[in-house]
């Protein structure tokens, strides 16, 4: 790989990058909350934060009805409630990306997204990308690439970088690092994801 | 003087039992050495890794821990009975409760209570809460009442031995004496030079900030506890707690397979240990107890920062003729080598006959710091490394050559200067400066408009990487010809699991997806040290080949009977066990008669002694090339080499990866990383990603290039390896350091070298000041 550059255009319109990350969740706060109350029971009264409530997540093409406190994020529902342990915790403020997920295909910081707000959305994390018992295409890459080193911020890496192909399927290096942005890895393997998302791409396009 | 040992614990070197065999360096190998995707990559990517902090056990309990707000405070009363009867509390303990009332260590000979009164920084532990949700947790905590009396403070370690700074400990803000070093004679050193150059240099303070956050679950069964806990050692975890809990070491385990990183901030035991068993206790419930972010920016350790004056002289051919250098540093609140280390490049990593360097350690209302990937080097290396090329400058010489003029064959520091076993700093310059293109790029015009380009060059080693005893592992080989790997060492994400498995491979012939692997354990898995120094493939990687081979001779001796070949002439080729003499007497290990009555063999295999009167140490020559902007001061790296000796490669992917990592973190010192302390109050204003920048996608270069540069190294042990993970963040900094002033003509001597300093700078230079 030869020097890169900023071709200016940028990746992943729809995700999240760290730089963006205020005005997305500004935005996209706003119109969760909103699409959450119209789409509550009308009858509901309004539930206390620390109050038990009826909540239905649609997981990985599977729904889960539970009861959920209002406050409880959705990575802390996913993790603790629902035994989905792939999204993990990182920062709880929206800094790291560890708890990426998508909803409706788009990168998410699970840890800025309360559950309720993502009722009636698809909300897709790890484990949602495996083939049966297999790993899927950007799970491979990131193994063959070896584009991790602990492992830890890696479900994340890969969720955005998942989200990223499915707005661009053939990302540039520049675009890569924007998508991958918001995403931190303290043991520094970028130079790696790169070339793993990359390597994601195509094993997609060859349809693995 | 005595090598430092920063690992273990009361300074005792720890012994093994001598292998039973030496075998001969591997000549040529059909595993180890080829690229190997990770054995655990499965259950890393598909998320069914569980992490310590992805553990959910039935009725368990979540705590969190109340922090002292002030950098120096005495707590006078806490009053938590509106938070013990708010919903879902379980138990609440302060400084008053009986079940808390434990001595702590911080180091040294210094203890405290648990809850201690005198919290001499912000982020002391001062009470702590379990419940049945998080949620709940932190709501208690908030309804603790503390009455503090706030205390003047000490931030800023070069104002801690001021006339009327206040003092942290009896006796005052000196941790013990100044640590002195001298050999030669410096004033003959400076007045037989040519030129002298003398510059003063400053790092700031780092966070390690892993992803996973620090913390652990622990539950009882009677008089057992069991930990989980995110940990790079999971016997030094163990000690502490039953030392501090006075408990009988196998009734605590400590479990820890899989971790997300630590770069030594997780080589120890944390009070959140003590915290989250005694909690246990109270409720008979298991509970879990990870930080949050910002507590780890606070309490669990930093790279201290490091206050250098370096002067340095050298004849005009080169030669070095006295080096002499001043520190002033702090581990923070209580002794935790504040210093510790940040003369050891000054000492060792050049030849030079005439060398002092003193070292002075102070007390701060700071976080206790913690080893960070290569303790005291980096630091050192930023101040000795641009020095360096300050000299090069001013006898007109390139850098390089000037290096290269000085490399040294013997460890001077150590007593009766050991030779080292190799020393590949040369190769490591040359080679490293050729694959670069360093002399081509040293004559790249620097750009006509406002961006500008450099190239720099840093060179280190790395006081250990030589690991050692003790280590035990345990290798079974199944009767169907598949294996179990049993060890203690964590895989801190370096790929230790792989190599290991590539050694049973290398000797037994088994497959990769064929070896099961146990780790991190102290109750099923064999003793090993923290994963930490670079030196578990160097310690582990021959305990492994040497239960290997011990499998492999009782597998001989049974194979000798059925094939008529003696034990000593047979070898194992793939799946069978093969006459060297005649390769058509073969029989598959899976079909042996013997083999199958006695359904597996166990070998136990150690790590034996170092070389003696040698010493091994890895070394790193670093080179790079950066983008100034003039008007906005912005740095970008664009290309990074690292070249090294750090013996046999095992696995070249997890190699490079380590590489691209350590270059990562080291740009993170040179450009972006500093924890900050608000003057007006001691407290961190930056406890948080957002406002500590560690390098992200945006920040680093897609081209890194890893260039192991030397063969194995046979005299440091039976696998030939030497350590990687510190070598490869020591000289990064100093190298982009460098290429900043190849750019742009100007010596940043403070990291970071963020936009705000580099403005200043290139204002100050404009203006011709």
């Amino acid at each position: 790989m030869g020097h890169d550059h900023d071709d200016g255009k940028g990746g992943c319109p729809h995700g999240v990058s760290r730089r963006g990350f205020f005005t997305a969740v500004g935005a996209g706060a706003i119109g969760a909350a909103t699409l959450g109350r119209a789409q509550a029971p009308a009858a509901a009264p309004a539930a206390s934060a620390g109050e038990p409530t009826k909540v239905t997540l649609h997981v990985n093409g599977r729904a889960h009805t539970i009861l959920a406190e209002p406050r409880w994020t959705l990575l802390f529902v996913l993790r603790e409630q629902l035994g989905l342990t792939g999204t993990k915790v990182g920062c709880e403020r929206g800094e790291c990306g560890a708890c990426t997920v998508l909803l409706d295909g788009v990168p998410r910081y699970a840890c800025m997204t309360l559950a309720f707000e993502a009722v009636g959305r698809e909300i897709t994390t790890l484990e949602g990308l495996m083939v049966g018992e297999q790993l899927g295409p950007v799970q491979q890459a990131f193994l063959a690439e070896d584009a991790y080193q602990c492992g830890y911020c890696t479900p994340g890496q890969i969720m955005a970088a998942e989200g990223l192909l499915r707005t661009n399927a053939e990302p540039s290096l520049a675009q890569i690092r924007t998508g991958m942005s918001g995403n931190l890895c303290r043991c520094g393997a970028y130079a790696h994801i790169f070339k793993a998302v990359k390597r994601g791409s195509e094993l997609k396009k060859a349809g693995r | 003087m005595k090598t430092p040992e920063l690992y273990f614990i009361n300074e005792a070197v720890p012994d093994t039992a001598l292998p039973q065999v030496k075998p001969e360096p591997w000549a040529a190998t059909r595993v180890v050495g080829t690229a190997q995707p990770r054995v655990d990559g499965y259950e890393r990517m598909s998320g069914t890794a569980v992490y310590p902090s992805d553990l959910v056990l039935p009725d368990m309990l979540h705590a969190a821990v109340l922090r002292c707000p002030h950098a120096h405070a005495r707590v006078r009363r806490v009053d938590a009975s509106a938070a013990a009867g708010m919903p879902g509390v379980r138990s609440v303990i302060t400084g008053d409760a009986a079940a808390a009332d434990l001595r702590w260590n911080y180091g040294r000979n210094v203890f405290t209570k648990l809850f201690d009164p005198h919290c001499r920084f912000e982020g002391e532990a001062v009470a702590a809460v379990a419940a049945e949700t998080p949620q709940q947790a932190w709501d208690a905590l908030r309804a603790i009442s503390v009455d503090y009396e706030v205390l003047p403070f000490v931030v800023d370690e070069r104002r801690a031995l001021d006339v009327g700074a206040p003092a942290l400990h009896e006796g005052g803000n000196r941790v013990g004496d100044v640590e002195r070093y001298e050999r030669g004679d410096v004033t003959k050193g400076f007045a037989a030079a040519d030129k002298v150059v003398e510059l003063e240099f400053r790092t700031a303070a780092e966070i390690h900030t892993p992803m996973e956050l620090h913390g652990c679950v622990a539950r009882w069964d009677g008089p057992r506890l069991t930990i989980w806990e995110s940990t790079q050692g999971v016997y030094p975890v163990q000690q502490r707690v039953a030392g501090v809990l006075e408990m009988p070491l196998a009734n605590v385990r400590v479990i820890g397979s899989y971790m997300g990183g630590g770069f030594g901030s997780k080589l120890q035991a944390d009070k959140y240990n003590i915290v989250a068993a005694v909690l246990a206790r109270l409720t008979a419930r298991p509970v879990k107890l990870f930080l949050t972010r910002e507590e780890t920016f606070l309490c669990v350790g930093n790279r201290p920062p490091a206050n250098m004056r370096l002067k340095a002289g050298a004849r005009k051919d080169g030669t070095l003729t006295a080096l002499e250098m001043t520190c002033t540093g702090t581990g923070g609140a209580y002794p935790a080598g504040g210093t510790s280390l940040v003369d050891w490049l000054v000492r060792d990593l050049y030849a030079c006959p005439n060398v002092h360097t003193e070292l002075t350690d102070v007390y701060i209302n700071g976080g206790p710091s913690r080893p960070f990937r290569a303790p005291g080097h980096p630091q050192g290396a930023w101040a000795l490394e641009q020095t360096i090329d300050a000299l090069a400058d001013a006898i007109g010489m390139d850098a390089i050559e000037l290096r290269l003029k000085n490399v040294p064959t013997v460890s001077q520091t150590r007593e009766g200067r050991p030779p080292y076993t190799t020393t590949g700093l040369t190769r490591c310059l040359t080679e490293g400066a050729k694959a670069f293109g360093w002399r081509d790029a040293k004559r790249h015009p620097k750009g006509d408009g406002p961006v500008k380009r450099g190239v720099g060059a840093a060179a280190c080693l790395w006081v250990a990487g030589s690991g050692g005893p003790p280590s035990t592992v345990i290798v079974k080989l199944f009767a169907d010809g598949s294996a179990n790997l049993n060890m203690g060492a964590s895989d801190i994400g370096t790929g230790t699991k792989t190599v290991m498995a590539m050694v049973v491979a290398e000797e037994l012939g088994v497959a990769l997806d064929k070896i099961q692997i146990e780790n991190a354990d102290t109750a099923t898995t064999e003793y090993a040290t923290a994963s930490g120094g670079s030196k578990t493939v160097p310690t582990e990687s021959p305990a492994v080949r040497d239960a290997a081979l011990a499998v492999k001779r009782q597998l001989f001796d049974l194979a000798a009977d059925e094939l008529k070949v003696p034990a000593s002439e047979l070898a194992i080729d793939g799946e069978d066990v093969v006459s060297k003499k005649d390769q058509k007497v073969r029989k598959k290990i899976a079909e042996l008669a013997g083999f199958r009555r006695r359904g597996v063999l166990v070998g136990v295999g150690t790590r034996g002694p170092n070389p003696e009167n040698k010493v091994v140490n890895p070394f790193a020559a670093q080179f790079c090339e950066v983008e100034v902007d003039t008007r906005t001061g912005e740095v970008r790296v664009l290309r990074f080499l690292s070249a090294h000796d750090s013996g046999r490669v095992m696995n070249p992917l997890t190699f490079e990866s380590q590489v691209i990592g350590g270059v990562t973190m080291g740009i993170g010192l040179a450009l972006t990383e500093q924890r900050v302390f608000d003057r007006q109050t001691g407290k961190v204003v930056n406890r948080n990603w957002h406002d500590y920048k560690i390098p992200t996608a945006m920040d680093v270069p897609a081209d890194i290039t890893s260039l192991p540069v030397a063969p194995p190294d046979d005299e440091a042990n039976t696998t030939g390896t030497k350590g990687l993970g510190e070598p490869v963040t020591i000289p990064t900094a100093a190298a982009v350091a460098n290429a900043v002033h190849d750019a742009i003509g100007i010596r940043v001597t403070e990291s970071p070298i963020s936009p705000m300093r580099l403005v200043a700078l290139l204002t100050e230079k404009r203006a011709g000041r």
